[in-house]
């Protein structure tokens, strides 16, 4: 991974708390383009909320973030704007119930990016094709498997022409039988050279995707690393005891 | 002989009411529709003075009763705006159908999943495009059921518009009765006319529903 070209995303000592609960507590990150970084930790260490933060769902309380040249976390940015050009993709899917798939693609298309109908048609059509799904266009959510749901949703991310993408653990919510095909087109994306921050504990993913492995704690970064390093040879004893739990439970579940 | 003489002439005069019964009916459902959904988005989306004014709105209607409304419009605003009977009884309805319309629709907007939002917010929507585009589709659809029996208390309700003299089924029925002095002849046909009317709105209201479905 060459590091001379400028980041395409750069977190700088964010904070968050909701309530009297600190969440991220300084927590820095800095992704090239291209890069897949695997994001893992304890459930409650901030993962979920370091994507709603670098998406601004909920804005960071204090530090800085710039996506490409321009700092997000400034103020008079449009936030509407800035999540035109960042994907995400939820562990719940959060499918428009009302719409079919071909309509959870296409509103996007024709509402926020301004597309003629025809021209929105046939992207969202496409971008079905990339996640294999073109026969399921006319199926309403409740009519798709949850595997088939995810795919559909990350289409519908992938419409609006997202410059990075963000998943929160994409497959949880999936029958273990179905991750497979979820974590297929993750990884087809990932050879796309789209750049991703996946939060999630599928470990083989981890291993053969990742240019990068993020284990946070606390708030914080604790430790980060290529994959290789991470599984093979971390530095802290808390990533080792996390990963190996981590790693036992993959096995077992396969 | 003279019995199905009475019979008919009575039912060609009370039938004439229907048109009217009617008129008002969609009137009051079309602007309590408007009220609702206004109020409703500002109880739940907006700041805490548009949710006061729509809480507001929602407790002082449904306090008062309907007629006291007709006559405050009737009587009060019609000197101040030229309403005639019809306007002056249907939008007394509206505004009180549009009261509770706006709880009906207050159910439905926090009965849509938060991820709705989330997710459209995600691909870029404003909060006002998300709540057209993306929740107002799934509230309308989850209010269908409770809206069907907002608009056949409606319908009943356009009686009291009979108040001020508006020629509707009851206020037919009741001039034919005191001219042939057979109320029950009169009051029986007005019955079958607002049953049928109710048969038919909920025959409608159940086609839509059926039709929009959400499954979730």
């Amino acid at each position: 991974m060459s590091t001379a070209t400028a980041p395409i995303l750069r977190i700088e000592n964010i904070y968050k708390s909701f309530g009297e609960t600190r969440v991220l507590t300084g927590f820095s990150l800095t992704v090239q383009p291209q890069e897949v970084v695997v994001v893992v930790g304890p459930s409650g260490s901030g993962k979920s909320t370091l994507l709603r933060c670098i998406n601004l769902l909920s804005p960071p309380d204090a530090g800085r973030i710039w996506l490409e040249e321009q700092e997000i976390t400034a103020p008079g940015v449009n936030p509407d704007k800035v999540r035109q050009r960042i994907g995400m993709v939820f562990q719940d899917f959060n499918l428009f119930n009302h719409l079919t798939a071909l309509g959870n693609v296409m509103i996007g298309l024709t509402k926020v990016r301004k597309m003629p109908k025809k021209e929105a048609y046939e992207l969202a059509m496409f971008e079905l094709e990339r996640v294999g799904l073109v026969d399921r266009a006319h199926y309403y959510p409740a009519q798709l498997s949850g595997g088939q749901k995810q795919r559909v949703a990350i289409a519908r991310a992938l419409g609006m022409d997202p410059h990075i993408m963000l998943f929160d653990e994409p497959t949880s919510a999936l029958d273990p039988e179905l991750t497979g095909e979820v974590l297929e087109v993750m990884q087809q994306l990932a050879g796309e050279g789209m750049t991703m921050i996946v939060v999630s504990h599928e470990m083989g993913f981890a291993r053969q995707v990742a240019s990068r492995v993020v284990f946070m704690e606390g708030g914080v970064v604790v430790e980060e690393g290529t994959p290789a390093q991470m599984f093979e040879q971390p530095v802290h004893e808390r990533t080792r005891a996390f990963l190996r739990k981590i790693s036992d439970m993959d096995g077992n579940n396969r | 002989m003279d019995f199905a003489q009475n019979l008919v002439t009575t039912f060609n005069f009370i039938l004439q009411g229907v048109g009217v019964t009617i008129g008002v009916t969609l009137v009051a459902l079309a602007v309590g529709l408007v009220f609702g959904v206004t109020m409703a988005m500002a109880r739940v989306y907006g700041n805490p003075l548009l949710q006061a004014i729509a809480a507001a709105y929602s407790v002082i209607i449904r306090a008062v009763p309907v007629v006291v409304i007709i006559f405050i419009l009737f009587f009060v605003i019609a000197r101040f705006v030229n309403l005639s009977p019809f306007w002056a009884g249907s939008l007394a309805l509206g505004f009180t159908s549009g009261a509770y319309q706006s709880e009906i629709f207050r159910g439905a907007f926090r009965a849509v999943p938060s991820g709705q939002m989330i997710a459209a917010r995600a691909i870029g929507m404003s909060k006002l495009q998300a709540i057209r585009s993306i929740i107002l589709p799934q509230a309308v659809r989850l209010a269908l059921p409770a809206w069907g029996n907002e608009a056949t208390l409606v319908l009943k309700d356009s009686t009291l518009v009979f108040v001020v003299g508006v020629p509707e089924i009851l206020r037919r029925a009741q001039q034919v009765s005191a001219r042939t002095l057979e109320p029950f002849v009169a009051f029986s046909v007005a019955m079958l006319l607002y049953l049928v009317l109710t048969l038919l709105t909920t025959q409608i209201l159940q086609w839509f529903e059926r039709r929009y479905r959400l499954q979730m």
